[in-house]
Formats: structure tokens, C-alpha cells, sequence
């Protein structure tokens, strides 16, 4: 069949998958740099290890499934896909919990849906929430900023699970901003007295604050060259910020301020290069309004009144749920047809 | 065994197997199934009640009217329940107590019903019976496996509890397979069942699949062998 050409101007694309994946994976590059330079080698050799299972596990489902194998490998999509999930999890993990995480991911989340393109959920966060319900007890091993740990010490956790007895575990993990707020809060302490750790910097958490700024900074970046639509971003950062400051508002001694909740966490990481993923997320300008909402409110429950550390992982994951049906009600209006 | 009841037997076992591709009585399957002892008990009991109202149902085919077959159908498997359940308590209390709700929720069990409407209202006794236990049979073997797959992949162990079942003696029949194995929850949560569940049910499928290619090989090289 011939289709009809028609005249120009023509809009130059270049946007292939992988095209759009490696810009993406560019962009995390700056906060990945910031995380690591605060909490030490364990941050890149996380990565690391999440993007050779990737490769590997994804390698391995192309095989079984008898499709191309370098076309697929070089879309980037794994790779990506893994670095979000090695980011996502605690910076103290031992291998297999990286392993079976990205495992996950990949194996069901993704080729088990059909491979990249048809898979409902976001395998980074499918892969998250399998190990967190798992293993609760591996989940909670966070750095402290600056810990010091070196190279071999890192690499030793990661293949051991545990560090040389001269080093107290205690001195170097701390809890997360979010999580010391939540103990806090059970304690009868005000947010006030909370925040008056050491653990909690100018507005997120010490370090943390840093990190989120950077991440902001590749989201903005891929932003202006187009990669991600504002919708998503900029919905889920407003509905976080809203329900934070009423709430923070109606009494502050109990609600961490709306700046806090924007940077600690991974509200900032999720906004940018998580709740975007293209093949989850919502399609239609008003569905991505929506979607991204939807995650911000629930995140917000989840981490104000939920018993999760961090709420984005389950709320990404409830939205990829309703994507289908916001998609269907926000149809836009085909053009030259009768309105409402 | 004639032509019939081998087609009845492989029916219920593996290609109408109830578990795996009628898809019934999931409830029960996907709930009780977190280690292998719980999925027997589960599995035992329903080829009981399974075998006992096909063989009741065929019996009295001939004389409840279409009308009200499927109240009278319920009545019969609601009393053979009843029964397995008091069974159940008296003599396997404990094991009783773990399956809770899902032993009297066998009524419910659409496998069973099934059964009653499609196959022993319509076949002699002896098929029904022969029906019945294969479906059975097919229901708990599932229930086994991936009761087993779970409680592997979810404690390390498998046949935990077996005293449940069968008294003092059988303690020791617990397998362990790694003493300070951190388990894997997420088998042992409801995805896990059905993630499992949605496993064995693809592994059916491609065993079914090799085994219809193999046949067609055989017939092609026969055909060809065969011309001169």
C-alpha cells in the first residue's frame, strides 16, 4: 500500500528508543555524581551490578523469546531501567538483593508483559516493591553522608553482606529523613525537635537535599530538550506540595514542611525519571495531569500515615493500574469532531 | 480400561485439568496453597467431596427435574461438605484449624459444581466416580505443586508441618534446605500464587505445545516414508 505524501514542512524526529533512553540516562548522571561523592563507592557499584544483570536477564529473555538480541540490548532501555531500580534501593545492599530486585524487573515485569512497550507497570518500581515486601530487613541499611566507607569496604558489603566486626554498622547507617521524621512523630517528638539532628540540612535532609538538586537539575535539562512533557513532573510536584502545606498549614509541629517533603525521598527522582517512563505512564496531556496527581496524593499518604518508608514505589505502581481508564475518559477530541 | 475412561482420566488430570485450564476454584487454590502440607489438605478434601457428589449426582440424574437440578446440586455438595468438615475437625483438628474458612468454603468451590452440571448429570455412575477422582486428583496435584514451589521458595523447607497430617510420627519428614535461609516472602504473599500459578500454567502450555509439534513431525515423516 502506498500512502498519500504529503507537502512540506516536514518535522525532523530524531527520537528513537534508544535515542530518548541515552538522553535520559544522561541526565542522571549529575545526581548520580552527587550521590555517590556523599555515600561513597557503594552508589556506583549498585549501579553497576543492576545494569550487568540487567543486561544479562534481558540478553537472556531475548534468547528465549527469539527476538533480535543486539537491537534490543542497544535500545539502552534495560540499562535505564536498572540504574532507577540501583538508585531506588537502599545504599547498603548486598548482591543478591540487587540480583533478585533487577531480576525481577526485567524478567517478569518487563519480557513476562511483552517486552518493552507493553508492560503495564514500571519494572524499576515492579523490582523495588518486590524486594521491599521480601526483604524488610535488608531494606533499611541507608548511609549516613560522608560514612567514608572506601572502595573495598564497599565492594565487600556487596559481596558479603557485612562489613569487618572493627567497623560498628551503627556508626556509619543512619535512618532516612523521612523515616527518622516518622519514628520522631511516634515518639511524641515535634517536627521541630526532629529536624534539630544533624540528619536534616537546609530544606531535605543534609546530603540529600544536594542530590535532589541535581536530579533536579537532569529533569529540568530533559525538559528543555524535550524528552519528557511537563505534565507529569509538574503535577506530581504540585499535588505533593498542596496537600503537604495545608496539612503543614493546619499544624506544623506535626507535618514536615511542603520544601522537605519536595526534597528528601525520591520525590524529586521519581517526578523526573520515574513517574515519566513513557510506556507506563498515561498518554493523553489531561491523563498525565491526572496520573502524576494521583502519584503525588498517594505518595503523600503512603509516606504521611503509611507503614512504607517511602510511598512513591506503591503509589507509581496503584497509577500504572489506572492508567488504562484515564487514558480511555481523556481521549482528546479528534479534530473536526462535534464537541461535548 | 476402555477407550472412554482412559479419555476421562486424561481429562481430568492434565487436559481439562481443573487448576489449569478450566481455571476453577482459584479461591482456595491461590489462598491455601503457601506450603505442601496445607495444599494436600485442601487437595484431599475436595477430591472428596468432588468424588461423593458426582457419584450422588448421577444417581439421582434421572429423577430431579432440570428445573431445580442446581438447588438440589448445592444441597448435596453443602452436605458432603458438612461431613468432611466435622471429619476434618475430629480427626486432623490442628490441620483443620490452618485451612479454616476454605475447608467449608468448598461449597463454593465452582470446580465441584462444575463437575455436577457438565459431566455427572449426564454419565453412569461409574464414569462420574472415575470423573470425579481424576478431577480430583488433577485439583490436588496442582495444589501439591505449588504448594511446594512456594513453601520452598518462601521458608526453604518443604513438608513443614507434616504432623498436621499425619500424626507425631511424620515430624522428621520436614526437608530443610538451608538452616539460615532469609526467606522470600513474596512467595508466601497472595502475587506469589499467582505468579506461580501463572508459571505452571505456561509450562502446561508449552509441554502441550511440544507435544502437539512431535505428533505432526511423526505424521509428516510417516506420510512421507510412507509415498513411494
Amino acid at each position: 500500500m502506498q500512502f498519500q505524501k504529503t507537502t512540506s514542512p516536514y518535522l525532523h524526529n530524531n527520537q528513537s528508543v534508544s535515542h530518548v533512553m541515552r538522553q535520559v540516562i544522561y541526565a542522571l548522571i549529575p545526581g548520580t555524581l552527587v550521590y555517590s561523592y556523599f555515600f561513597g563507592w557503594s552508589i556506583i557499584l549498585n549501579i553497576a551490578l543492576a545494569c550487568l544483570t540487567a543486561l544479562l536477564s534481558e540478553a537472556l529473555m531475548l534468547t528465549l523469546r527469539k527476538r533480535p538480541l543486539a537491537f534490543y540490548l542497544r535500545d539502552n532501555s534495560a540499562i535505564l531501567s536498572a540504574w532507577l531500580l540501583a538508585l531506588a534501593l537502599p545504599s547498603l545492599s548486598p548482591w543478591w538483593l540487587i540480583v533478585i530486585a533487577t531480576l525481577f524487573a526485567i524478567v517478569v515485569a518487563k519480557h513476562l508483559y511483552g517486552g518493552l512497550g507493553y508492560n503495564p507497570f514500571n519494572p524499576a518500581m515492579v523490582g523495588y516493591v518486590v524486594v521491599m515486601i521480601s526483604f524488610p530487613q535488608h531494606m533499611t541499611l541507608w548511609l549516613q553522608p560522608n560514612a567514608g566507607l572506601d572502595f573495598s569496604q564497599a565492594l565487600q558489603f556487596l559481596i558479603q553482606g557485612e562489613l569487618n566486626s572493627s567497623i560498628n554498622m551503627d556508626s556509619i547507617t543512619s535512618a532516612t529523613p523521612i523515616d527518622t521524621i516518622k519514628t520522631g512523630l511516634s515518639l511524641n517528638n515535634t517536627i521541630a525537635e526532629i529536624s534539630a539532628s544533624p540528619l536534616f540540612g537546609h530544606i531535605g535532609g543534609t546530603a540529600w537535599e544536594w542530590i535532589a538538586g541535581a536530579f533536579l537539575l537532569g529533569g529540568l535539562w530533559l525538559l528543555y530538550r524535550g524528552i519528557i512533557n511537563w505534565q507529569i513532573p509538574f503535577s506530581m510536584l504540585v499535588s505533593i506540595a498542596i496537600l503537604a502545606g495545608i496539612f503543614y498549614l493546619v499544624d506544623p509541629q506535626q507535618y514536615s514542611n511542603p520544601l522537605f517533603q519536595l526534597f528528601s525521598g525520591g520525590t524529586i527522582l521519581a517526578a523526573f525519571f520515574i513517574a515519566t517512563d513513557p510506556v507506563s505512564a498515561s498518554t493523553t496531556a489531561t491523563g498525565r495531569l491526572i496520573y502524576a496527581a494521583g502519584i503525588g496524593v498517594l505518595t503523600f499518604i503512603i509516606r504521611t500515615w503509611g507503614g512504607y518508608p517511602d510511598g512513591i514505589a506503591f503509589a507509581v505502581l496503584l497509577m500504572n493500574m489506572a492508567v488504562p481508564t484515564i487514558d480511555y475518559y481523556t481521549q482528546p477530541r479528534v479534530f473536526g469532531a462535534p464537541g461535548k | 480400561m476402555n477407550e472412554d475412561t482412559r479419555t476421562i482420566v486424561k481429562n481430568g488430570l492434565w487436559t481439562n485439568n481443573p487448576a489449569l485450564v478450566q481455571l476453577l476454584g482459584l479461591c482456595p487454590l491461590l489462598a491455601v496453597t503457601s506450603t505442601v502440607i496445607n495444599g494436600l489438605g485442601l487437595g484431599i478434601a475436595t477430591l472428596l467431596v468432588l468424588t461423593g457428589s458426582n457419584v450422588i449426582v448421577s444417581m439421582i440424574r434421572n429423577f430431579v427435574g432440570s428445573e431445580i437440578r442446581i438447588p438440589v446440586f448445592v444441597m448435596i455438595i453443602a452436605a458432603l461438605v458438612t461431613t468432611v468438615e466435622l471429619v476434618l475437625s475430629a480427626y486432623f483438628h490442628p490441620l483443620y484449624k490452618t485451612l479454616g474458612i476454605f475447608i467449608p468454603l468448598i461449597v463454593t468451590n465452582c470446580a465441584i459444581i462444575g463437575r455436577a452440571e457438565s459431566f455427572a448429570s449426564k454419565h453412569s455412575v461409574s464414569d462420574s466416580f472415575i470423573d470425579g477422582l481424576m478431577m480430583g486428583l488433577g485439583f490436588t496435584a496442582v495444589l501439591v505443586l505449588l504448594g511446594a514451589i512456594r513453601e520452598l521458595l518462601g521458608h526453604g523447607t518443604l513438608l513443614a508441618n507434616a504432623d498436621l497430617m499425619f500424626g507425631q510420627a511424620a515430624r522428621d519428614l520436614t526437608i530443610t534446605f538451608s538452616e539460615d535461609y532469609p526467606g522470600f516472602l513474596l512467595a508466601i504473599l497472595p502475587p506469589g500464587a499467582f505468579i506461580g500459578l501463572g508459571l505452571i500454567i505456561a509450562i502446561k502450555n508449552i509441554i502441550d505445545r511440544r507435544m502437539v509439534q512431535r505428533t505432526e513431525t511423526l505424521i509428516v515423516t510417516h506420510t512421507e516414508t510412507a509415498q513411494p
